[in-house]
């Protein structure tokens, strides 16, 4: 059995007609955006959430990053995020709101609350949920109909995936991170070759990551089509647990584990596809245009339209861009710069821009933000005195929510702009009207800030 | 949910691949807290420029084109989970996309809405591009209970697949939610099983 099917065989209610299963859900996680719908379908049935104990919600989409003690401006923005409280008090649902200190992107703080355990089933109204699954969890994105079915019945139906394995085995170069990794996988497999597959990470290269250098790879599994990806846990995985407030503690936590430490592919599992690749090919990845697989290597060109599937769109692509096919983007002026999201606003990604920006200034006619995770994060920022060296950089460090990463709030890239973002998606108009996003790391989002265009961050040394 | 068994209708063209759902709904307009309405804003950035005037060759804007019908190149739908996609895509008056692939959330959220996905070869996807590029007035007949989507003026049609389960829920108009209230005493059930991991 791989993996997943020991997790799915462990969560089967019962089976239903069309070969979909009753799937029990562990953890569901609730924000603002996706979640009022699905309160209003129960209150039209007169029915209570089933299980208030298994949800918890935030408010991270459509919030300020900026003043987050006063009342919220925008008066849609607020009815909304009053909404999720209201919500929240009136069906008994843990809330984590602005303010409170465990607030924070809800892919940020399940994890660091303790909350994403392995060997559990987690759903959230956001496609990004599939980064719980760094921790060895089936965990997937629904729609708003399907978080009304949790909160009603803590199951949803579900037919089963096919199943990928990716194995990155080796020693990564020098520069490279775990975005790069998941960059590099998706320029390979295109923004759809994951669809219809959950994936299963594995290799020494992904063993070797940190808890959340993996989350920035299970993250970025939507964005290869795949409902999911999954690691499997191990001492790193059960390090990063222990102690967390909704860890298991004592005899309990020892239990845990010893169930923990069966959770693994077995080495006769089947997987419909499989894919190897060696870490030494990895380099710092970009992207070019308007789906995260039109990645390349930072010192590479764009392909040039006799290269690709299709020209039309590509062409289409790259005009939103204002690139041209066959061009270096190195040295190509940027505008904006943005660190943060569910894939790169961990206290480790903020670490390492630190690290690099220490000593070091944004160029002048660059504007860049850095939007910690959570609430605990940026407190944790605050303690190590990372604030400062954001701020001596000329970097604008903000309160926790998803910010720029999707421009709900006031945090947009104007028309036309160019911004080096460290989120997941650069779909055109993403971060704002008109904005042209290139996804990279949060090191060579640092670069580019410094130096005002794309760089090479290995030359900077 | 509205109840699904036999389309006639011109439809829509839009041969864009890779359409996501940020180009579907805009994120700024994810405000509202209840389903409706979202049809105006549905392909906003597409369909309007930022003064907000319509962008003139946009299809939506293009009287030639009208219908319960949106045709789209493969992949449509990739990208965030937001229900809205679909929400804005039946508001605006579809009752059928048809694409030669679609991502699985998009899919899973407009069955769950009454808005049926039909998913054709590559193949049958050009030739009702082609009919529709020949006359914009094509008729075409989507018949769930048959599978069949049918290009009237050249009578070529192609069969599609579609969970039973979700057929059965799309001909008499049943959600999801209403089956899995029925077994709530089975998850009780299963929840003091200890099964889980
Ligand atoms: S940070 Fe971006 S991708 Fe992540 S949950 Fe928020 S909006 Fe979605």
């Amino acid at each position: 059995m791989t993996l997943f099917d020991k997790i799915w065989n462990a969560h089967i209610v019962a089976h239903a007609a069309g070969g979909q299963e009753v799937f029990y859900i562990d953890r569901h996680f609730i924000h603002e955006v996706t979640s009022p719908q699905a309160f209003d379908g129960l209150r039209q049935r007169g029915i209570p959430v089933f299980r208030p104990a298994q949800t918890i919600a935030t408010a991270d989409h459509n919030v300020p990053t900026k003043h987050q003690e006063l009342p919220i401006q925008e008066p849609l923005s607020r009815f909304q995020v009053d909404t999720l409280s209201e919500n929240c008090a009136a069906f008994g649902v843990e809330l984590y709101g602005l303010g409170h200190q465990h607030q924070g992107i809800v892919h940020v703080i399940g994890p660091e609350l303790g909350i994403t355990q392995p060997g559990m089933t987690i759903v959230c109204g956001d496609s990004h949920t599939s980064t719980h699954g760094a921790f060895g969890c089936i965990a997937f994105g629904i729609g708003t109909s399907q978080v009304e079915q949790v909160l009603a019945t803590q199951c949803i139906l579900q037919t089963k995936p096919k199943q990928m394995r990716i194995t990155v085995d080796g020693i990564l170069p020098k520069g490279v991170l775990s975005k790069d990794i998941i960059l590099y996988i998706i320029a390979k497999l295109t923004a759809s070759g994951g669809t219809g597959y959950f994936v299963e990470y594995a290799g020494s290269a992904i063993r070797a990551l940190s808890m959340e250098a993996r989350m920035t790879i299970c993250n970025m599994s939507i964005e290869m089509g795949a409902r999911g990806g999954l690691i499997a846990p191990d001492a790193t995985t059960f390090d990063y647990l222990q102690g967390r407030p909704y860890a298991p503690q004592g005899a309990d936590w020892d239990a845990a584990v010893a169930r923990w430490e069966t959770l693994y592919s077995d080495a006769d599992a089947q997987f419909d596809t499989e894919y190897t690749f060696d870490a030494a090919d990895i380099e710092p990845m970009i992207t070019f245009g308007t789906n995260p697989g039109m990645g390349i290597k930072i010192n590479g060109h764009i392909p040039r339209l006799d290269e690709v599937d299709s020209p039309k769109n590509f062409q289409k692509s790259l005009d939103y861009m204002g690139f041209a096919a066959g061009d270096s983007l190195l040295g190509k002026s940027i505008q904006h710069v943005f660190i943060g999201s569910c894939t790169n606003s961990r206290i480790e990604d903020l670490r390492l821009v630190a690290d690099f920006v220490k000593g070091r200034s944004i160029a002048p006619h660059v504007q860049a933000m850095i939007v910690p995770g959570s609430k605990q994060v940026e407190q944790q920022v605050i303690r190590e005195g990372l604030d400062v060296i954001f701020r001596t950089a000329g970097f604008d460090f903000r309160e926790p929510g998803c910010s720029a990463c999707l421009g709900m709030n006031e945090d947009k890239i104007p028309q036309d702009a160019y911004c080096v973002s460290t989120s997941n998606r650069n779909f055109e108009g993403r971060q704002g009207p008109g904005a042209r996003t290139i996804l990279a790391s949060p090191l060579i989002a640092a670069a580019c800030a410094v130096a005002g265009k794309i760089v090479d961050v290995r030359e900077m040394n | 949910m509205e109840k699904f068994t036999q389309l006639h209708t011109t439809a829509v063209p839009l041969p864009i691949e890779d359409v996501d759902t940020d180009q579907i709904i805009p994120a700024r307009f994810l405000k509202a807290t209840t389903r409706e309405g979202f049809g105006d804003n549905l392909f906003r950035d597409w369909r309007y420029h930022p003064d907000g005037t319509p962008v003139r060759d946009f299809v939506l804007n293009n009287d030639h084109y009208k219908g319960e019908l949106l045709v789209a190149g493969r992949n449509f739908g990739c990208g965030s989970s937001r229900e809205h996609a679909a929400w804005a895509i039946q508001d605006f008056g579809f009752r059928v996309v048809i694409s030669s692939f679609f991502a699985d959330i998009f899919q899973a959220n407009s069955l769950n809405n009454g808005l049926l996905p039909i998913r054709v070869s590559p193949a049958f996807l050009d030739r009702i591009f082609q009919a529709i590029e020949k006359d914009a007035t094509a008729v075409f007949t989507i018949d769930l209970a048959n599978q069949q989507v049918t290009i009237e003026s050249s009578g070529e049609s192609e069969y599609f697949e579609i969970n039973s389960y979700k057929k059965m829920c799309l001909i008499e108009g049943y959600d999801d939610i209403d089956f899995l209230l029925s077994l709530r005493p089975q998850i009780a059930e299963y929840e003091s099983s200890g099964a889980q991991l």
